[in-house]
């Protein structure tokens, strides 16, 4: 409860949050978001799926059970900013290795404390996702201000070469090894990889850079299309891989950009969420079995449908596409927003959710047993589509 | 799946009366329930034996029965109603018990009766110890965990007192002991001693329906956590909060400070509890509804075992409710109905479903209210069976000022650190030692060892495993408490800092004495611009817009209270429950609400009829802080600050709206409470309407209310007050011994006794620490052997009177009238007391000044009538006289508070037109108030009962209300909702100290003649014997070699009442008897102490063998007692 150096935030419209200096003191910008998940921290700074975006934790209590070597989503931190309320000072957990205000300012994270992450969250809600600045160097606002609007946008913004490896590598099945994935890394978390390890998949992960050729060359019984940041109307790349897995009638998965880029490929669009959905607590319904389930989420875009209003209720109905009936498998309860695709007469299915969690509830888990079936079904009755 | 279409009528069961354990949380979620069912146009029929609670006003379902909770009962309820279903999971322990009583005697299946929310089969797995074992053990498997055997403590079920003992040669101590079927922890324990096995394990046998007690593993020390999970019958499954005990494995939940949510669980291992948690639902098989799941997490490794489940709505899932604003039983209750999670709207946001789990952007805490003041001898320690009698909640946005917030809700002496002095002698090395045994108020003593010096990792291992993150946040409040005292001035920026971490200003002026008190801290503050915000509890951390304004304080940057024109009532509650303040003064503020909302506002700018209700309280289990009950809920200490605070909120943000703003504040129904603050709050400008601050003090003030008396010629027992032992002595001598001696301005009896000579006197002077000329003694002379009578009254502002109910005690004065039974209408009064006591009761409501309720006690003894005490303000037996008279007394005080009179209410009929409680027909049935003890609870540190005997102080945590056509039913009814049935036959055991014994003669003879066996003491049975009445002989005291003294026959089952009136008086009346007393509450058998309570007990023990009770709803009794004469 001592005091800390002071720090300002300075959204793009002018809003300025006063608070205290966290982390890496210095300046950063990015996209402000936030996150809603009472758990999580350390996989939520991890994911690339953040990269650029400054996030703002709406739970209060931020660091308590520190960092630990095991809960990383990837090698590095990847957001641009940390705004939190009230910083844990001291550790507490059996897994623990290090306090998290520690390991951000080692990996030059600027983060802002004491600000009212409430009040911030409420103004994102009602203005949408925006450009913001914190500084713990400069006390003037204005200046900030400025600097923040020329800071680049979201929309539009290529990010996945940022974020990809650069070279592939090979994360081995748990016990027998029954399939092989081929995964394009568009910003990957670790969960995905050991989640198909546990079902006997070895994931080659690959650049996202890489061709059909490369892909088919790690001998692939399917391709995953990972999650990531950035505007999916600016994969190209990915979407042109995609229909060349599609054509092939390779069995895909993919998840959440991964979903964008499959529905980009079906031909359908991706537009912008106000304030995305950004939590470890949003419900989700499978259309095929009628339940809800408690999913993570991390998304600021979404695919959008033909002659479908964004929020409006999407019609259980097969839609019609180049790769023949593609249905909406799942759907979220709290604004209708596209949450997963179904291909009828190609070996593809995506969601714009996360199944492999870390953070979040392990309901969607059944996923990866679809894709396993799916790749099965393909390996042993080669030709057949996927029903 | 919509909702079921077979299901019209449902039979909802009540938990019955407040006792430890089960508190008004299940009124809560009741009358949520009936509320729901209704709603959907289902019939709803209700049983309740409890008056004090909402749901059982007539207008919450379509026939309410208050009759006990019992399968007797039930039956003839369900025999009557023939309803489609039974709905028990939202009546907490005595509801599902009863359930499974009537499924196993075939009364369901004979009536054709579905059970919805539970099946038996999912009642018993969760609840059957064994099989609980197997089944985490499945579900486990299940998830796919490595070691499921290691889910569960290594434990084994025991039925006799040598399996326990060959159980423990293979754990080892110390084990925990805890009995199947028992309700919040009943007779549970940690043995660490071969003695304390032989008497937990012994009294558990005793404690269990079936006999059982779980053997098991010590988790002591390991963390403690709790999930609140709700299935549909589409199987989806939320997790609606997580809970964290600050205080380690060791202590019951019940008694543990709790946070919500969980602090110190990463994603993994919280995600680990929610899988196992999900999967145990699943294999436990609950159908629909709420369940609740303890886990104990090893902190040193993260093994997770699972500690038990409830398969209903419980205490937690009130608490989870108010902490999330995910409404449990709501919810719980619809999807028994046959609806599924995702058709359901969230109730806050509206536009999105309840199938989803809330996320908090706050921090809450609850911390439990205990009473061992009132039960001297009682062992503190706390431990596996739960002893608080109520709880506060609080939020905050942070750990601390939600901590500190719960801290000051208490009502205790201490108000937060530091608002009391240390005690003497302390050193941090006495500190650790202390924090060894948990105790009520271990946060304290928390805060005193870290001061001291005593380290984190110190305090953590002296406590027995507080996590370090809460010793830190604690930490983090001590070190600013020395900048504080050590800062040269108060400024902005450190004043801020301290209260955003929760610091009261009365904390605040601990620490700076130069700042004039609490009031000096308050201006500085207002004057630096320092004023609390208000934030939304909406389920979804900002993410959604919530239109419910469920508000809590908090300092940080932006308000979220939206401005209304509105005028606007501020409700205060009454904060914990606790002996002497419960949930009858939740049932009059919850009334306020409902009567404001609807009334006539006086031509509000705003247009609109109906004032706006703003509710305050801190209280997670009630009615009143159900986000559904008033307009605006704000979730607040009932602390001078923090309500001024609201009041500055509300009153700005309305008049900025261009309403009235805050056109009053009801102070008179929630208790001393609110009415503590009155005075303070007016002369702050604050509108305090009702009864007048100073109109509260003419009542309180011992010489006023004397003149007061003295000027309207009524009689008052002689007294006088004392500030030493001197003044007190010379009083007595006076007025003469026995006196009634007690500390002014107290509610419940707190500190009364009564006093028959000079050396007690003068040794309670000497336990009277506070005594001083602003809280003098009073002492009053005592009437012994006269009949006490209650009155509950209405009086407006032009002095019209509305005698609401005169009561008549069973037992004769000296025992307090919340510990006390009742009847009403009074069953022995002449016309002509009923008259005077209404010349009177007009006299002192008119002469204090009284605008809504008054509450006055009188005493009658040789046929005149004297005054004991006279209380503006809403008491605890408004609901009880309510409900027996059909007229709705906390309503139209509040409307008289807001200016409507008596004749008003007549006409609108609120009131009856003609007519008062003071005169109800000849043939009205009649209400018995029974009150509930909880001696049960409690043992002696060296594991005796403590005594049952019942006196001026109060001592009962709930009552119950027999009602119906005679008072022999109406008190076998009562008997039976408050303690067990009333025996028709076997043995009684009669012991009757020498002033009673001609009064015994005639209740013992009827019962010998009823074909009871009498067993009694030499000197009773000898005056028994002459007059005729057969009787056994038994020693009082236990002799070697023998065991047909009293207290091995009680303890042996042997008896089936027993009839014991203290011999002397003073302390020797005390221990006279204790051990036959204490003897009846361990063995559960009822016992008698008062003469008149045996003559009551003989009418109900007849009416039970006649076996013609009927059940009637409160719907059908009030339509004849409406019904013009």
């Amino acid at each position: 409860m001592a005091r800390r150096a002071g720090a300002i935030l300075v959204l793009e419209d002018g809003r300025t949050f006063h608070g205290e200096a966290y982390g890496s003191v210095g300046e950063t910008f990015g996209e402000a978001v936030f996150n809603t998940g009472m758990t999580g921290y350390q996989e939520t700074l991890t994911d690339p799926s953040y990269h650029r975006q400054v996030v703002v934790q709406t739970a209060p209590h931020i660091g308590n059970t520190g960092v630990n070597a095991e809960d990383d989503e990837s090698r590095r931190i990847w957001v641009a900013g940390y705004v939190v309320r009230d910083p844990a000072r001291v550790s507490s957990n059996w897994r623990a290795t290090g306090g998290l205000e520690d390991r951000l300012a080692t990996e030059g994270v600027v983060g802002i404390s004491g600000v009212d992450t409430r009040a911030l969250t409420r103004h994102l809600r009602e203005r949408g996702a925006m450009r913001v600045g914190i500084s713990s160097i400069d006390d003037d606002p204005r200046a900030l201000l400025a600097r923040v609007r020329q800071s680049p946008q979201m929309l539009g913004a290529d990010l996945s070469a940022e974020v990809t490896t650069t070279a592939p590598y090979v994360v081995a099945a748990e016990g027998e090894h029954r399939f092989t994935v081929a995964a394009l890394d568009l910003g990957i978390k670790r969960n995905v990889p050991r989640r198909l390890a546990a079902r006997g998949v070895t994931t080659h992960v690959l650049p996202a850079h890489s061709t059909i050729e490369d892909l088919l060359a790690t001998g692939a019984d399917a391709v995953f299309f990972s999650p990531g940041p950035g505007d999916p109307a600016t994969a190209d790349g990915p979407v042109k891989l995609a229909r060349d897995v599609l054509r092939r009638q390779v069995p895909l998965f993919g998840i959440c950009f991964g979903s964008q880029i499959l529905g980009r490929a079906l031909g359908f669009g991706t537009y912008k969420l106000g304030y995305g959905h950004r939590g470890i607590n949003q419900p989700v319904l499978d259309r095929v079995t009628g339940k809800v389930e408690v999913t993570s989420h991390n998304h600021g875009f979404a695919v959008q449908l033909p002659g479908v209003q964004p929020g409006a209720v999407v019609p259980d109905q097969v839609i019609d596409t180049e790769f023949g009936g593609v249905q909406v498998s799942h759907l979220c309860l709290n604004d209708n927003v596209v949450e997963g695709l179904r291909a009828r007469d190609v070996p593809a299915f995506t969601v714009q959710y996360h199944p492999e969690a870390a953070a979040g509830p392990h309901d969607a888990d059944y996923l990866f047993d679809r894709f396993a079936e799916l790749i099965e079904g393909r390996t042993h009755s080669e030709g057949r589509t996927n029903a | 799946m919509p909702k079921r279409s077979d299901l019209k009528h449902i039979l909802v069961i009540g938990s019955g009366p407040i006792v430890i354990g089960q508190a008004c949380e299940f009124d809560y979620s009741g009358t949520q329930a009936c509320r729901v069912l209704r709603s959907e146009g289902i019939r709803v029929s209700l049983v309740n034996s409890n008056p004090a609670t909402i749901m059982t006003d007539p207008e919450f379902a379509d026939a309410t029965y208050v009759e006990p909770i019992t399968p007797e009962f039930v039956e003839l309820v369900i025999a009557k109603e023939r309803p489609d279903a039974v709905l028990p999971t939202l009546g907490g322990q005595t509801a599902l018990n009863t359930a499974v009583a009537l499924h196993e005697a075939g009364v369901l299946e004979k009536y054709g009766v579905e059970l919805i929310g539970a099946d038996i089969d999912a009642i018993r797995r969760g609840e059957d110890r064994q099989l609980f074992k197997d089944i985490v053990a499945k579900a486990g498997v299940r998830i796919g965990v490595e070691d499921p055997a290691g889910l569960v403590p290594r434990s084994r079920v025991c039925h006799s007192m040598d399996e326990v003992r060959e159980t423990v040669a293979e754990l080892g101590l110390p084990v925990v002991i805890r009995p199947s079927f028992t309700m919040g922890g009943l007779g549970s324990g940690m043995a660490h001693t071969d003695a304390d096995l032989e008497r937990i394990a012994g009294a558990g046998l005793a404690a269990s329906p079936v006999h059982e007690v779980l053997i098991e593993e010590s988790v002591l020390g390991w963390k403690e956590y709790e999930l609140e999970l709700m299935r549909d019958r589409h199987d989806n499954v939320v997790v609606v909060c997580s809970i964290e005990n600050v205080d380690p494995m060791g202590v019951h939940t019940g008694d543990s400070v709790t946070v919500a949510p969980a602090m110190t669980l990463t994603d993994r291992e919280y995600q680990r509890l929610r899988d196992l948690g999900i999967a145990v639902l699943r294999e436990v098989g609950v159908d629909t509804g709420g369940c609740n799941i303890q886990f104990a997490v090893n902190p040193a490794d993260g093994r997770i075992v699972v500690i038990e489940m409830n398969p209903r709505v419980s205490r937690s899932s009130a608490l989870a409710s108010k902490a999330t604003g995910f409404p449990i039983a709501k919810i719980a209750a619809k999807l028994a109905i046959g609806y599924t999670l995702d058709e359901i709207p969230n109730d806050i946001t509206l536009k999105t479903p309840a199938a989803f789990e809330p996320t908090l952007d706050y921090v809450v805490v609850k911390i439990p209210r205990f009473a061992f003041e009132k039960f001297p001898g009682a062992d503190p320690e706390l431990t596996t069976t739960m002893k608080s009698v109520g709880e506060a909640m609080s939020l905050g946005r942070n750990f601390t000022e939600a901590l500190n917030k719960a801290m000051r809700s208490m009502e205790t002496k201490a108000s937060g650190f530091w608002t009391v002095p240390d005690p003497s002698g302390a050193t941090r090395e006495n500190t650790l030692a202390a924090l060894r045994v948990p105790h009520d108020g271990r946060l304290y003593t928390v805060e005193r060892a870290l001061r001291l010096g005593a380290s984190i990792a110190e305090v953590t291992a002296a406590s027995g495993g507080i996590d370090p993150w809460f010793l830190d946040q604690i930490a983090g409040l001590v070190e600013l408490r020395a900048e504080i005292v050590a800062a040269p001035v108060l400024d902005a920026e450190l004043l801020h800092r301290a209260k955003r971490a929760g610091l009261s200003d009365r904390q605040l002026a601990a620490l700076r004495p130069e700042l004039a008190a609490e009031d000096g801290v308050r201006t500085l503050r207002h004057r630096l611009g320092i004023r609390p915000v208000y934030k939304t509890v909406d389920t979804c951390a900002a993410e959604f817009e919530a239109t419910t304004p469920y508000h809590y304080s908090s300092y940080d940057a932006e308000t979220e209270v939206v401005g209304s024109a509105r005028p606007k009532v501020l409700i205060l509650g009454s904060g914990p429950n606790r002996i002497g303040q419960g949930i009858e003064f939740d049932y009059s503020c919850v009334h306020a609400v409902m009567a404001l909302r609807s009334a006539p506002s006086g031509g509000s700018a705003a247009g609109g009829s109906g004032f706006e209700t703003v509710m305050v309280n801190c209280n997670p289990e009630t009615v009143s802080t159900d986000y559904d009950t008033a307009d605006r809920l704000y979730f607040e200490p009932l602390t001078f600050e923090d309500v001024i605070e609201v009041w500055h909120a509300e009153d700005s943000s309305g008049r900025a709206a261009g309403g009235p703003g805050v056109v009053g504040v009801i102070v008179q129904l929630g208790g001393q409470t609110p009415l503590g603050l009155a005075q303070r709050l007016k002369d702050a400008g604050v509108p305090v309407v009702g009864t007048s601050p100073e109109s509260i003090h003419l009542a309180e003030e011992r010489g006023a209310f004397g003149s007061l008396l003295a000027r309207a010629g009524l009689r008052a027992p002689a007294h006088g007050t004392a500030t030493s032992y001197e003044e007190a002595k010379e009083i007595a001598d006076e007025i003469g011994y026995p006196v009634l001696v007690r500390p002014s301005y107290v509610l419940g009896g707190r500190g009364m006794e009564i006093i028959y000579d000079d050396v007690t006197l003068r040794d309670y002077i000497g336990r009277a620490t506070e005594i001083s000329p602003d809280h003098p003694v009073l002492v009053d002379r005592f009437l012994d052997d006269a009949i006490e009578i209650d009155v509950d009254a209405l009086c407006d502002a032009d002095g019209e009177v509305y005698l609401g109910g005169v009561m008549e005690h069973i037992e004769e004065a000296g025992i307090h009238s919340g510990d006390s039974s009742c009847a009403l209408p009074p069953i022995t009064l002449a016309g002509s007391h009923v008259a005077q006591v209404r010349r009177y009761t007009e006299a002192i409501a008119r002469g204090i000044g009284v605008r809504g309720l008054l509450n006055v006690q009188y005493a009658l003894k040789d046929d005149a009538l004297y005054v004991l005490e006279a209380n503006p303000r809403a008491s605890r037996t408004v609901p009880f006289v309510s409900k027996a008279t059909a007229v709705p007394l906390a309503k139209a005080a509040a409307r008289i508070a807001l200016g409507a009179t008596i004749a008003e209410l007549r006409a609108e009929g609120m009131l009856p037109a003609t007519g008062d409680g003071g005169t109800l027909p000849p043939d009205a049935p009649i209400a018995v108030k029974e009150a509930v003890l909880p001696f049960k609870r409690f043992r002696t540190p060296a594991g005796k009962g403590v005594d049952s005997l019942l006196g001026p102080e109060m001592k009962s945590t709930g009552e119950v209300m027999g009602i119906d056509t005679s008072f022999g039913h109406a008190f076998a009814k009562s008997q039976s909702a408050a303690y067990g049935s009333l025996p028709t036959q076997g043995k009684i055991f009669v012991s009757v100290a020498n002033r009673d014994k001609r009064g015994m003669i005639f209740p013992v003879k009827r019962l010998a003649d009823l074909g009871f066996e009498i067993v009694a003491t030499a000197g009773t049975a000898e005056v028994l014997r002459r007059h005729g009445i057969a009787c056994e002989l038994a020693p009082k005291h236990y002799e070697a070699g023998s065991d047909d003294d009293a207290v091995s026959l009680i303890l042996g089952g042997r008896v089936a009442l027993v009839i014991n009136t203290p011999q002397g008086s003073g302390a020797s009346a005390r221990s006279d008897g204790y051990e036959i007393r204490s003897a009846a509450v361990t063995a559960d058998i009822p016992c008698i102490t008062t003469v008149p309570g045996a003559a009551a007990a003989v009418m109900g023990i007849e009416a039970r063998i006649r076996g013609d009770m009927q059940v009637r709803p409160l719907q059908a009794l009030h339509a004849t007692l409406r019904t013009p004469q």
